[in-house]
């Protein structure tokens, strides 16, 4: 068939309008956990710029001091500035935290998808592997893996990242179980679109909310899981800091020093609520449904 | 009349998952059916739900593959390919689904939408595309304004115009349009139903309209086929169909059409029972368990397909006795006053702006 040659010349389509960005700024959470977010990366990042002292200089007159006018958060049981070991303690425990979840995801929705899409003998092997890594415990696993690998940063980030996948695998087999009984999806093959093209384009954005979602509660999990393999030695070495290695030594002297548990923490918990509140707003802001 | 669209002996089967304490059920949801389609026709296929017409409408397209038997698209084999092989094929055939707010990719703007066959069957280059979809958007009634949008911001009725406009972007000969109403408000029906006939004729397309709206379906059609638990029973051309069903299914059928003029109405000796489960089809003839006319060769014997009269089939032994039972049966089929009126101003309409354009 051919369309009427006679049409006016066909006026161009309008200009496609970019809402993602504008009602994700309109997200007030959003732009608070954002905020967070982009603020810590930069204290990573300028660490050697804004840190008041070195992180790892020692000081034996000043042994675990209360915070005061010269040392902000304090010291801690060698004498060193806490504020200073906050600030570069960032560094690990964001790499540590994203990193880690982009290994997840990067192996995980695929397998996922391929699962949940493809089924059969794939969705076999995939799901029970995945099931498989899903009876070891979360940590034990992300131990065991790092012990494997050696001891450092960079192997933490993947022991973890590895740990957490089979999550990822398994939220998005589901969610793609069910999105690719929709009709949208028939239609797609009816129209004769390939079925890569199907996998990309109709079921990955479909499904990216929930991922989204919970790869944010991830980072938290694995800021908090380096905190652990760092104790045993596995992650960050000392005496560069991370969070969760300070957070460590801390326990030891609640009563004398809280200020040494209470900051590390305090940065654990921001930086996680950051990280949420940031997902939950690109999720919405994604979702062209929603206004 | 040659057949765009050929089906041999098409059966599926839908089995339960194997359960260590359940018994398997297998589904019978289309049994045999053999159909041929002529260029440029209207075949209607009907039936109460659960008699398999959208699994046959998407067995047809290969949406779903067959347990056996083989589809023929303007003599090219469309069944035992690959699906790779098949996706060329496709673009000559298309499907418009039933429910306008699931078939449309939330995620994707109209534009995307119409535009994406042109991009996957190769029709386009970027600039070319977007002619095309402005020019799509006003051939359903739409305005090349609402291509930025996405779905979720049209009504129902706006939502199947955009369906529509996706399917006929490859240039399709033919489109299937699996109940593409019964999901509309009567008013809109009107509207999407003028505008596919219009569009049939402008495009010269080959359409297989899956409905259970008979009403509907007599005036669009020029011919029916009757589905019932997996088979066909009865086809024929609509008219001759509808003023004269041979089969008693489609005579029980016909008759549950509500009348309008008091007049008109008679005593409902509507079927009994329910329709049996399609698990579980009855031996010999399926409708011989809620037949007026059952005798005991209909519990053994199951009939085949019969031309009766002209290019009419009838699946029933005794389908010449009952004809002349069936013909004072079935009242005058006359077009609702009002649906009628509906549909004469649509046209009008149509027309004025076809003019002025």
């Amino acid at each position: 068939m051919t369309m009427d040659a006679a049409l006016p010349a066909a006026e161009a389509l309008p200009p496609v309008e970019r809402r993602t960005l504008k009602k994700f700024v309109r997200n007030r959470a959003a732009v608070v956990g954002a905020t967070i977010v982009i603020v810590f990366l930069a204290m990573a990042i300028f660490a050697p710029l804004i840190s008041p002292f070195d992180p790892a200089q020692t000081n034996f007159r000043l042994v675990r001091k209360a915070p005061d006018a010269l040392h902000w958060f304090g010291t801690d049981e060698i004498g060193r500035d806490v504020l200073a070991r906050v600030i570069f303690g960032a560094r690990a425990s964001l790499l540590a935290g994203c990193i880690s979840v982009l290994v997840a995801l990067a192996v995980g929705v695929p397998l996922g998808l391929v699962a949940g899409y493809l089924g059969g003998w794939y969705d076999m092997v995939i799901s029970r592997c995945t099931d498989a890594l899903l009876s070891i415990p979360f940590l034990i696993l992300a131990i065991a893996l790092a012990a494997f690998l050696g001891p450092s940063l960079t192997n933490a980030m993947l022991a973890i990242g590895i740990a957490a996948t089979p999550f990822i695998i398994r939220l998005t087999r589901g969610q793609t179980l069910a999105v690719r009984t929709e009709d949208y999806v028939e239609g797609a093959r009816a129209v004769g679109v390939p079925r890569l093209r199907i996998a990309l384009r109709y079921i990955l954005p479909n499904i990216a909310a929930p991922i989204l979602v919970q790869a944010t509660l991830i980072v938290a999990q694995a800021i908090i899981a380096e905190a652990s393999l760092s104790f045993l030695g596995l992650g960050q070495q000392p005496p560069a800091p991370s969070w969760g290695s300070m957070l460590n030594t801390a326990k030891n002297y609640m009563e004398q020093a809280p200020w040494m548990a209470i900051w590390p923490g305090v940065a654990i918990f921001l930086a996680v609520l950051g990280f949420n509140l940031m997902g939950d707003g690109l999720r919405d802001a994604l979702d062209p449904r929603d206004v | 009349m040659s057949a765009l669209l050929e089906a041999r002996g098409l059966r599926r089967y839908f089995r339960s998952k194997p359960h260590p304490f359940a018994a398997e059920r297998v589904v019978h949801a289309v049994d045999g059916v053999d159909l041929a389609v002529a260029q440029g026709e209207t075949l209607a296929i009907v039936g109460e739900s659960g008699c398999g017409k959208s699994t046959l409408g998407r067995l047809l397209l290969r949406l779903i593959e067959p347990d056996s038997g083989t589809v023929t698209f303007d003599g090219q084999p469309v069944t035992g390919i690959a699906e790779t092989a098949l996706r060329p094929l496709r673009a000559g055939m298309q499907m418009i689904f039933q429910d306008p707010f699931a078939s449309l990719n939330p995620r994707y703007r109209v534009s995307e939408i119409i535009g994406e066959p042109i991009i996957v069957h190769r029709l386009a280059g970027p600039r070319e595309r977007n002619a095309r979809i402005a020019e799509l958007l006003k051939v359903v009634g739409l305005s090349p304004e609402h291509a930025g949008r996405y779905p979720h911001e049209f009504s129902g009725g706006q939502r199947q115009r955009i369906g529509i406009a996706r399917a006929l972007a490859s240039n399709p000969r033919l489109i299937i349009g699996d109940e593409p109403v019964s999901a509309l408000d009567v008013s809109i029906q009107a509207q999407v139903v003028n505008l596919l006939e219009e569009l049939k004729a402008r495009f010269r397309l080959t359409l297989i309209f899956i409905s259970h709206d008979l009403s509907v379906v007599r005036h669009v059609s020029d011919r029916v086929a009757v589905m019932y638990l997996g088979e066909i029973v009865e086809s024929g051309p609509t008219d001759a169909l509808y003023e004269t069903p041979l089969h008693p299914y489609t005579q029980a059928l016909l008759r549950a059409i509500p009348v309008r003029d008091p007049a008109l109405r008679r005593p409902h000796a509507l079927l009994g029972g329910d329709v049996p489960s399609a698990s579980r089809p009855p031996p010999g003839c399926r409708f011989h368990t809620r037949c007026p006319h059952a005798r005991a060769r209909c519990r053994e014997e199951a009939p085949r397909l019969e031309a009766i009269g002209e290019n009419r089939l009838v699946a029933c032994h005794f389908a010449r006795e009952i004809a002349n039972a069936g013909a004072s049966a079935a009242p005058p089929q006359r077009e609702a006053p009002k649906r009628a009126g509906r549909l004469a101003l649509y046209r009008a309409a149509a027309a004025r702006i076809a003019d002025s354009g």
